[in-house]
Order: C-alpha cells, then structure tokens, then sequence
C-alpha cells in the first residue's frame, strides 16, 4: 500500500492493557489513548454495551507488531501492586457483570473470596514469570520478591478461608485445625534455628559457587591464549621478531577480552582493525591502527578494506621493521584511509607499470567501487596509499 | 642540561625497564610505586617531568594529579600507560597531563617524548591524536556554547591531529604543511588547552558505546 492512502486501525497490543484496540484507536486518529479509555469506560458504565464491541474489535482488528496474550502481559507488567490490585478489579467487575446480566447462579458470598484469590493468583504468577536470567543472575533473591510471593499465598490462603467459612465448612475442621496449629508452632520453634543455618549455608555455596565458576572462565581464557602464547615464547625466544609479534597479537586479544570489546566484523574500524591483525600475525611488522569515527561495512567500504590490506602487506613486506601507521576517518559519508610506513620509498613515477599488486589489487579495485587510491612516496621518506571513498 | 624526571609506577619491573631505557638520555632523579610516596616524592624534588602510570591502587595517575597540583600546580605530567581505553585517557588529559604515550613506546622517543614536556609543549600519540578527534567530532551537535573558540578544533589544528594520528612526526609534519616545528607545537598545545577546558567534552559517545557494552 502506497504511503497516502490513510492508514488502516491496528491495535496495538504492545500499548494496550487487554487487546490493544483503545490505542490503536487512539494511534489511527492521533490523540492520547487515554482519552479513548474514559470514553471506554464512559460507555461501558452507561449500558454495557461497549464489551462486546472491544471483544468484536478485539477479534476482528488485525494487531500491529507482536502479541502476546492479553492476560500474560497483564501478569507480567512490572508494577506488581498494580497487578493484583487490577486482577481483582477485573474479576470483581466480570462477576458483578454476570451477575447485573442475569448469568448469577451462586450466592454473593462468592465475590469477595474469588476476587482476594485472584489478586494473590496474580502476585504468585507475576513472581513466577520474572525472566529466569534475572533471578539467576543474582546470588540470591532480593527480598521483595519474597514478599510479594509471600503475600500473594496469603492472599489465595485468605480467600479459600474465607470461601470455607462463609460456608460453614470450618466448623468441623476448627477442632482438627487447632492441634495441628500449635504442634506446628511448637516444631517452627525447635527447628527455625536449624533452618536458618541451612539456609545461610546454602546461601553461602551458591556465592562460592558463582566465584568458582568465574575464576574457572577466566582460568579457561588465560589457558587458551596467555599461557600459550608464553609457551610459544619461550620457543621462539631466539627469534625476536616473532617474539615481538606473538607478544603483540596476545596484548590486542586480551585487550579486547578485557574491554569486552571483540573486533565487530560488521563495521569498518572492525574490519579494518582484524585486516591489520591478520597482516601482522603474517609478516611479524607491527601495526598501529586509528580509527576516527565509523561506518557499516557495505560495499564499497569492504573494497576499501581489501584495498588498504593490500596496502599493508605491501608495507610489511618492503618498509623494513618500522611500525606501520593505518589512520581511518568516517565524517559525513566520506571514509578516508591512510597506510604510511617509514621504509625506503620510492620514486612513484618512476615505477614500471607492471607492478600488478599496486595498480591492480589498490588502484584497480578502489576506482572499480568509485573511490580512488593515491600512492605517495619519496626515497628517504617513506610510503603513504591514500585511499578514499566519497559519498 | 638533561630533564629530571621522577617515574610513577606500581610495577618496579617496569620502573626499573624505563630507568635503564632513559639512562643517559634524561636524569631520572627518583621513583615513587604507590599514590602517597609519589605526592611525596614529586613535591620533594620537583622534577621537570613525571612520567605517570594511569592504572595504581589507591585512585591512579589522576589521584597523584590532583593531590600534586595542590601543592605544586606548576607540576607537568607525561602519562604513560598500558589502558588504551579512550575514558581513561581522556580523563588524565583533563586532569592535567600534557601528554600521554604507551608502554611500548621506544626509549628513544619516550626521552624525546620528555623533553617536549619539559619545554611545555605537548605530546600526543597517534592514539590519543584519533581519540580527540573522535571527541570533537562526536560532540558536533547542537549544544549549548559558553565559548565557541574553546568547543571546536580550527582546520590547522584537525590537519595537525590527523598527521599526527597517521604517524608523522612534529618535524616532518611541519615539512608537509609549509609551518615550523614551534607552529606545530603550538597547534598540539592550542588543543590541549581546549580538550582541557572545554565543558563539551565529557565523551558522552563512549560513555553510551560502554553502557551498551556493559
């Protein structure tokens, strides 16, 4: 559908409280969903007749993004008070409205216990759908969640004692129930201190626990790269300049551990900075990349990468033992790039056109993706390959 | 006649590796390991240069700054460091370093590195050259301004940053764009003084980039 033809109601379940439909309402027309709600509430006051017409919309109105059904995102909303406190309004309201239509087949003593359990229902639910990692991630529970359980039970307790006593079926049990009650205190009395120390004591394994498995990653971590690396080093350790680039490889990859920073292959700086990784783990010349700003690696920055790896090699290979200089800035759609090397140089005129690497793999492949590569070099001086892509 | 120098490092394997690399270069006249002996050390001898370690127990390099700056603000520091992470070098340049370089750098240039410092100049590696350019440019939204000559880089000095961040050296940046040496020193000063006493600058982007992270 084009953009000017006027846009179709969705609901918009992600906004809503039940299925969405007063704001997608309120979307299709633009004002506060608000607004609608009262009106809502206005006409369902004055005859009823405003549920079914949210049921009928409720099935008829396609939603807009994901949905999840009404009564679990109603539990697992994070105003938890507010939850209960709603739970119970709402089937405090659907019982009266069964009742006000004539559906009412049992006596009211019903409503008040069905309406506490169903506030306790909702706070035992709600606790029991925090997302699981969020439980895991912390040693132990906080003690709200606790209380909010804890009060949740008494909530549904209460309400079942209530729904037996108003039937009269206590009575019988009282003389069952009393004993019971005080051989439960006594036996709480005896064994709470008991309990307790269980209790700290599992506390205590579980953070010993967590410690354990942290010190066991990192552990892991250091096995598979430093000690490696040591133990390559000291293998080599006649040979300095592969020392030197091993000791370099293992300071960027801890580094980037540490920095929880792994090279995102997906940007430029990323690819960028993995080509230079690659190129120093190959010819042992160290590789000092800046990068100014970023960029998504899309295609012509891709050949753009290619192009300065390509440039690298050449540097490692001909400009001696010197750090290599890789300097990229992103601004405004525009991505420059210079690798410079303190070799030799050369003269760039003098230069024989029939080497391939440069004009091919360089020049070549930045003007192929409508960028240019320029070569500058004095003898004494150095090498700069400039290369950049315009937006 | 030779810059003193007193080293800050909590690694006496590494003090004693930059001693024996500046020997003879510069006069290294003391070393401090923890943030007290540094404080202790530096208003004691008044070095011309202290070459400071960022990462130490007790608060790190900008503790010893700014304890130091109370007694001795005169004081100048070159930052010396493994951490190339961009809030903790940007954070003791705001302090008060005049530069700050890592610790791989050679012997050689770590005595140049000095005497610039000693000559109150600043010395900006290529790293440091990217991240300010990042900072300037990352702030370039519509932001309230105190003093617009502080909150931006002027052309001149973007080109120097940019050769200095591709490698180039103050003295064949200065070849390359037709100025002298002390030009170019004035440049890499110019910005000091702005990354230092802009207000713009608190590096909000990596700030975010971390939270993410995190």
């Amino acid at each position: 559908m084009s953009d000017a033809a006027p846009l179709p109601v969705r609901r918009d379940p992600s906004h809503g409280y039940l299925g969405g439909v007063c704001s997608g309402f309120a979307n299709r027309v633009g004002i506060d969903p608000i607004l609608i709600r009262i009106g809502f509430i206005a006409a369902v006051a004055l005859g009823g007749v405003a549920i079914p017409l949210y049921a009928l919309g409720w099935v008829l109105i396609p939603a807009e993004g994901p949905e999840k059904p009404a009564v679990q995102r109603l539990l697992t909303r994070s105003d938890t008070w507010l939850v209960a406190a709603g739970m119970g309004c709402l089937v405090a309201s659907g019982l009266l409205l069964l009742r006000a239509w004539g559906f009412w087949f049992v006596s009211d003593q019903f409503l008040w216990p069905l309406v506490i359990a169903a506030a306790g229902g909702a706070l035992i639910w709600r606790q029991s759908q925090t997302a699981p990692e969020r439980v895991t991630s912390r040693a132990r529970l906080p003690r709200q969640t606790v209380n909010r359980a804890t009060a949740g039970a008494a909530l549904v307790v209460g309400g079942a004692l209530i729904f037996l006593y108003v039937n009269d079926a206590l009575a019988p049990a009282r003389d069952v129930v009393l004993p019971v009650l005080v051989m439960l205190v006594a036996f709480t009395i005896i064994l709470a201190p008991w309990w307790i120390r269980l209790v700290r004591g599992l506390n205590d394994e579980r953070a010993a626990r967590i410690r354990s498995q942290e010190r066991a990653e990192v552990a892991a971590h250091l096995h598979d790269s430093v000690l490696q690396t040591l133990a390559l080093v000291q293998k080599r350790a006649d040979d300095p300049r592969e020392v030197a680039a091993l000791a370099r490889r293992q300071e960027r990859e801890l580094r980037a551990w540490l920095n929880g920073t792994r090279n995102d292959q997906n940007s430029l700086a990323g690819a960028l900075e993995a080509a230079a990784e690659e190129v120093e783990a190959d010819h042992h010349v160290p590789i000092e990349v800046v990068t100014v700003g970023d960029a998504p690696l899309e295609e012509p920055a891709a050949a753009l990468v290619a192009a300065a790896r390509e440039a690298l090699v050449n540097a490692s290979k001909f400009a001696g033992p010197e750090p290599i200089s890789l300097y990229a800035e992103v601004a405004d759609g525009r991505v420059e790039v210079f690798v410079r090397d303190r070799g030799p140089g050369f003269d760039v005129e003098s230069v024989s056109h029939d080497r391939r690497g440069v004009r091919d793999s360089i020049v070549g492949r930045m003007e192929r993706h409508g960028g240019r590569a320029t070569v500058h070099s004095t003898p004494g001086h150095g090498t700069e390959v400039e290369l950049v892509i315009e937006p | 006649m030779k810059a003193s120098v007193v080293i800050v490092d909590d690694h006496s394997l590494f003090r004693a590796g930059v001693r024996a690399e500046l020997d003879g270069l510069v006069d290294v006249i003391g070393d401090a390991s923890s943030v007290e002996e540094a404080v202790e050390c530096v208003v004691r001898l008044e070095p011309d240069v202290v070459l400071l370690d960022v990462h130490m127990p007790g608060g790190g390099g900008l503790e010893v700054l700014r304890q130091v700056a109370e007694k001795r603000p005169a004081q100048r520091f070159l930052a010396l460091s493994v951490s190339d992470a961009p809030e903790d070098v940007i954070a003791i340049i705001r302090a008060g370093a005049r530069g700050y370089v890592t610790k791989t750098i050679s012997g050689e240039e770590l005595a140049d590195a000095v005497r610039r410092i000693a000559d109150g100049d600043a010395v900006f590696s290529p790293r440091l050259a990217g991240f300010v350019l990042d900072a300037f440019a990352s702030v370039a939204g519509p932001v309230e301004v105190n003093d617009p000559e502080l909150e931006q880089l002027t052309a001149r000095e973007r080109e120097v940053l940019r050769h200095i961040a591709r490698g180039y050296l103050y003295k064949e940046i200065a070849a390359r764009l037709n100025i002298s040496t002390k030009t170019v020193e004035a440049h890499v000063s110019a910005v000091l003084r702005k990354l230092q006493l802009s207000s713009r600058h608190e590096l909000s982007r990596w700030a975010v980039q971390r939270r993410l992270v995190d």
